[in-house]
């Protein structure tokens, strides 16, 4: 019987065993931006910029130049190799820990200037590295580490919903919100991943993917009961969706 | 034919996979691999009643899966359309 093969692992990710726990769907993004790469067959022109979180050994896992950033910079460090790079693709990938919290003023100037970047933002509730601390994005009476009676919005205001934020800002090209927690949903958020990056690809400006995803660990629960509360909880606050899509004739 | 193949050592025995087949054809096996984890695992006969669907492949976070389908399926497939 001749087969052939319909599935693989994508070659920009490197052929290595990752750090993530069971599990963590840091795994499934990373993936689905390798496919990005290799379907735009960038891997050699493509910069990442590293966050600080569970995602900071982008080097390890991409075969691709990455640019280690301080805690929350990622979009300043990216507008730099942008700026001076501007035939390659430059990508930053960051944690909701990362981009809403100790980040939110790079990230909302960047998109406000309308920088030529893509920005994939994994946003699974909750600092995964430091061990479940509370974040802007942890959901009301969720317990963290930091709200061990569950978050309480009146001191301690109401998750923010980046992808609609960003949205509001005219330098914002494209915005949307995915989630992995389906095979259905997993070929969106490709979708949406690919779109992100083919909107540099044609320079038409910023483009921001969140990626709702599970912190197994942090959370306290096993990886598919994780899964299953994206759906139960974590959409339901943050719905899917494209929320701004400038293409290149309206701008 | 193997339709799915599980590379053991890169598995984490999370089980995304086994929630994620409609035929429910994988499992979490019985022993451990080198990195302390319980691989999935998908039986000899079951590979025939695999539809190549890949939902499994997408689903794994870990990308332990392959998928392969038979080309006379692909090519029943592209007659069709
Ligand atoms: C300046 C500075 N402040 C705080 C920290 C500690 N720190 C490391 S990772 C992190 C948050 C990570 O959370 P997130 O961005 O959500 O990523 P995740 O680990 O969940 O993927 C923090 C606060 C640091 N490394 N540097
Ligand atoms: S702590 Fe959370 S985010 Fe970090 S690797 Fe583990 S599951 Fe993933
Ligand atoms: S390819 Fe589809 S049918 Fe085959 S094991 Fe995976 S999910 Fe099940
Ligand atoms: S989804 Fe991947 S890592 Fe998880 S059990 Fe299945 S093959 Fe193993």
């Amino acid at each position: 019987m001749v087969a052939r093969k319909v599935f693989a692992r994508p070659v920009s990710l490197k052929d290595v065993a990752t750090h993530f726990c069971p599990g963590c769907q840091h795994g499934v993004v990373h993936r689905l931006v390798a496919e990005t790469l290799d379907h735009f067959n960038a891997a050699g022109r493509t910069i990442g910029v590293a966050s600080v979180g569970c995602s900071v050994f982008l080097y390890d896992y991409f075969d691709i130049n990455v640019v280690e950033a301080p805690h929350g910079r990622a979009p300043a460090v990216a507008t730099g190799v942008k700026r001076v790079h501007k035939n390659s693709l430059v990508f930053t990938y960051q944690g909701d820990g990362d981009l809403a919290a100790i980040g939110t003023s790079e990230i909302i100037h960047a998109a406000n200037r309308g920088e030529g970047l893509t920005v994939i933002f994994v946003n699974n509730t909750t600092y995964g590295m430091t061990g479940g601390q509370m974040a802007p994005t942890t959901l009301p009476g969720q317990r963290t580490t930091t709200s061990s009676a569950g978050r309480n919005t009146a001191s301690d205001g109401h998750p923010i919903r980046m992808a609609e934020l960003l949205a509001t800002l005219d330098g914002t090209a494209y915005s949307a919100r995915v989630a992995v927690d389906s095979p259905g949903h997993v070929l969106e958020a490709g979708k949406a991943i690919r779109r992100a990056f083919g909107y540099q690809v044609e320079g038409r400006g910023f483009a921001f993917v969140e990626v709702l995803t599970t912190c197994p660990t942090n959370w306290g629960m096993d990886p598919v009961a994780a899964n299953r509360r994206i759906a139960a909880e974590v959409i339901p606050f943050f719905p899917l969706g494209t929320f701004v899509d400038r293409s290149g004739d309206e701008r | 034919m193997l339709k799915v193949v599980i590379e053991e050592e890169r598995c984490k025995g999370c089980a995304l996979c086994v929630d994620a087949c409609p035929a429910h054809l994988i499992a979490l096996g019985s022993r451990f691999n080198c990195h302390g984890a319980i691989p999935a695992i998908i039986a000899e006969c079951d590979q025939a009643r695999c539809t190549s669907c890949a939902m499994c492949a997408r689903m794994c976070p870990d990308a332990a899966i392959s998928i392969y389908r038979e080309l006379k399926a692909l090519q029943d497939a592209d007659s069709r359309q």
